[in-house]
């Protein structure tokens, strides 16, 4: 078989899909795996979730529930491994977590002839519903849980889909605020990034190598430190302002607020940005002869129309390539948005980021994460209709 | 991204103008600390080697001066010091893993609880840990309720609002109602990206005691309570992730007072001779410790360092850089002066009872519970 030349052609692709496999397909597998699969709980409460299947969630739990629960506690806190218990039935109801462990605690070393009544006096939940709902929603080893998270919805004791408390509604505004900010740019980067590529690709040397590192200057250097140094211009003492103040176009005491808001977080991450979309956009530019825009005018197009209907058209692959590579890189941001953004500068992408290394709740996090990843590719789709995906052109 | 560090500081500060000069200072200053990073002491290196990882900084740059050089000069053991901004996730990884390469943690002291029950860190004795000098057994000369399973040595540190005395020539904010109030001392404010702390200090403000903040929270109409003060400056507040910023954002004039840790504004008022007050009225009072990442490779040797750091001795020295003081009653009594500025420490500590007139000490049993839920309504609060 390796004699076939096709095939031996083929083999030497495996050790891209390998490491496309390793790097890729593996983690993003991992995370959507982990979104929906938790077993911890069930791992850990045998026994007391199988009496809770058989609870009908109305009537008082019997008697064998309260034992068998107070002893899976015990053994756990024994080992060390109720917290990890508690953490996770917290996560479905705030507060379980300091019930479930006060009562191990008052309950170690002690036999009473009422586990009820004993795990009642250590703390009066147990004799509600609400704690036990809660254990064995975080009992379920396959969950949807953490999607009904990510889009503000929950389960009620009964497991009916029901929304989030008002006030507590986030991730979905969040999201849009996300996709709708990251649109902003990807247009703003395009009004600025269109001229600029065009110029580079056909001024006469040396200028395109001097504006090409005019342009790569900056995206050599550190994303902490441009976006520090956007807060630098733009503060209220910024050099901007002062600019402003001296040249009397603005009083003292009405200089401009452009950063820790809206403004701040277009302005830096348009900077940010713009090199992803000028590189294809020049690429392509290149590659459009100029007898072209020559010829459109000896056929008598004005410079609108040969603009409009000669060159436009040929740099669509170029402006789809950037503005979606824009796009996609914005939509992931968090640490500029977090440096300059202010009250409303919040991407979703903070958030994933307080799941991940905070509350330390990964699932939800690859949850968010997978709803990102849904707008992503709906996105692509979206493009493909519109523009063609072979025609993209990144080179 | 190393914001912390002087030279740039200064940069941000005065831009062009003083970029010449911040980095003449730079260059200057290099080999003074590549001199201070020489003094090594005099036992010979083992070839061993920990990694500490603690908040960057000059708290980490006190911490290193103050007791982890002594400790490489005592064991010839090397400490390799590294940051992070708190949090479990890289612990959890790690032992998630089974490849541990950080030895030694300094948590906030809900952190080590966590840790600790969740199997994360490495159980420690009260009783190992090494006694005071009139022989009082280390746990009861730790202060009520401050030492976890898990933890050794600690520090108490606070969450404080301080303000740019430029700012208010003539009277100036005293109490934690003054952050609250917009007409006599206008300005913007600087808060914290997260509700902890401001939930506490809302409360305070709004004219609950101390004492009862965590039972108003617990119920719903405390935490709307909570967000309606919050409400009332809400157009006013530039919100800060990382801890440079608010005194940054102080320094610049960009507010005119924020919350910050007592530690970092005493940096910037002592040594950088900032205009920074401190405003101690309503302080939320808060611990860490050092502790063990479970399963490290080097455990001796983080065993041995543990105890070190839990004597004494070597708590205090903590206070001849930084203001945070000694988990250790006996540690307390050592209290030193600042050893850059010979500045008497014991007026900026958390703990000095002048500073203590109205004091709220961060109960972490209900952030644990309350964390995520707080967070997403105040997430949810800060777009509406």
């Amino acid at each position: 078989m390796l004699s076939n030349p096709r095939v031996r052609a083929g083999a030497l692709t495996l050790p891209l899909i390998a490491f496309l496999g390793v790097t890729f397909i593996a983690p993003l597998g991992a995370m959507l795996w982990r979104s929906v699969h938790e077993p911890l709980v069930a791992d850990a409460l045998p026994q007391t979730l199988a009496l809770l299947e058989a609870w009908d969630g109305l009537a008082a739990p019997p008697e064998a529930l309260y034992r068998t629960a107070a002893g899976e506690f015990q053994q756990l806190q024994a080992s060390r491994a109720l917290g990890g218990v508690a953490t996770r039935v917290n996560r479905v109801q705030g507060g379980s977590r300091s019930i479930i462990m006060r009562t191990a605690r008052e309950l170690r070393g002690t036999a009473p002839a009422s586990w009820r009544e004993a795990m009642i006096a250590a703390h009066p939940a147990w004799g509600e519903a609400a704690i036990w709902g809660a254990i064995r929603r975080a009992g379920e080893r396959y969950t949807i849980r953490h999607y009904l998270n990510a889009l503000d919805l929950k389960q009620d004791i009964q497991g009916r889909i029901v929304a989030q408390p008002q006030e507590q509604r986030i991730y979905l505004k969040l999201l849009g605020n996300t996709l709708a900010a990251s649109a902003a740019i990807t247009l703003i980067c395009l009004a600025l990034g269109y001229p600029l590529a065009y110029l580079i690709a056909n001024a006469k040397p040396p200028w395109p190598n001097l504006l090409l590192l005019a342009v790569l200057l900056p995206f050599w250097s550190s994303l902490l430190v441009r976006s520090m140094s956007w807060i630098v211009m733009l503060q209220k003492e910024g050099v901007v302002n002062d600019l402003l103040v001296a040249l009397g176009l603005v009083a003292e005491d009405g200089r401009l607020i452009m950063v820790y808001n809206m403004i701040g977080t277009m302005v830096t991450m348009t900077q940010l940005l713009l090199p992803f979309l000028i590189l294809p956009l020049c690429a392509v530019m290149h590659g459009i002869p100029p007898l072209h825009l020559r010829a459109a005018a000896s056929l008598g197009a004005n410079p609108r129309q040969a603009f409009l209907h000669v060159y436009w058209p040929q740099t669509l692959p170029g402006v789809a390539a950037g503005s979606l590579l824009v796009f996609i890189l914005a939509i992931g941001y968090y640490i500029a948005p977090a440096l300059v953004g202010g009250r409303t500068g919040q991407f979703i992408s903070n958030l994933i980021a307080y799941h991940m290394q905070y509350s330390l709740n990964w699932g939800l996090a690859a949850a968010l994460n997978f709803v990102l990843l849904v707008c992503v590719l709906v996105i692509l789709v979206a493009y493909n209709r519109l523009v063609g995906i072979e025609r993209l052109r990144f080179d | 991204m190393s914001l912390r560090t002087d030279s740039q500081r200064h940069w941000l500060r005065r831009t062009a103008k003083g970029l010449t000069a911040a980095t003449l200072l730079a260059v200057a200053a290099a080999p003074l600390g590549a001199a201070a990073e020489e003094h090594q002491g005099p036992a010979p290196l083992t070839g061993e080697s920990l990694t500490v990882v603690s908040w960057g900084g000059p708290y980490a740059k006190a911490q290193k001066r103050a007791f982890f050089d002594a400790f490489t000069a005592e064991t010839g053991i090397r400490v390799r010091m590294d940051d992070f901004f708190g949090g479990l996730a890289q612990v959890r990884a790690q032992v998630e893993a089974g490849s541990v390469h950080w030895d030694l943690i300094d948590l906030e002291f809900a952190d080590v609880a966590q840790g600790c029950e969740e199997g994360l860190l490495e159980l420690v004795d009260i009783d190992e840990l090494p006694p005071a000098p009139d022989g009082t057994l280390a746990r009861d000369d730790y202060f009520e309720g401050s030492f976890s399973d898990c933890g050794g040595a600690g520090i108490f540190f606070s969450t404080i609002y301080a303000y740019n005395r430029e700012s208010f020539p003539a009277a100036a904010p005293s109490k934690i109602e003054d952050f609250f109030d917009l007409k006599r001392f206008p300005g913007r404010r600087g808060l914290r990206r997260s509700p902890l702390v401001n939930l506490e200090f809302a409360l305070l403000a709004d004219g609950v005691p101390a004492a009862e903040v965590y039972a108003v929270l617990d119920t719903p109409a405390g935490k709307a309570r909570a967000f309606r003060k919050l409400d009332s400056i809400k157009d006013q507040v530039l919100w800060w992730d990382t801890g440079a910023q608010p005194v940054q954002m102080l320094a610049d004039h960009e507010v005119v007072m924020a919350t910050s840790f007592n530690g970092r504004i005493f940096h910037e008022a002592v040594v950088e001779r900032q205009p920074f007050v401190i405003v101690w009225d309503g302080q939320v009072l808060d611990s860490g410790q050092f502790a063990i990442v479970a399963g490290t490779p080097r455990l001796a040797a983080a065993r041995k360092l543990l105890l070190f750091l839990s004597r004494i001795e070597n708590m205090a020295a903590l206070t001849r850089y930084f203001p945070y003081s000694p988990m250790r009653h006996s540690a307390t009594k050592l209290i030193y002066t600042h050893l850059e500025t010979g500045v008497d420490m014991w007026p900026h500590m958390p703990t000095n009872p002048a500073n203590m007139g109205r004091v709220l000490v961060n109960d972490w049993h209900w952030w644990r519970d309350h964390h995520d839920e707080m967070t997403e309504r105040f997430s949810a609060w800060l777009l509406r």
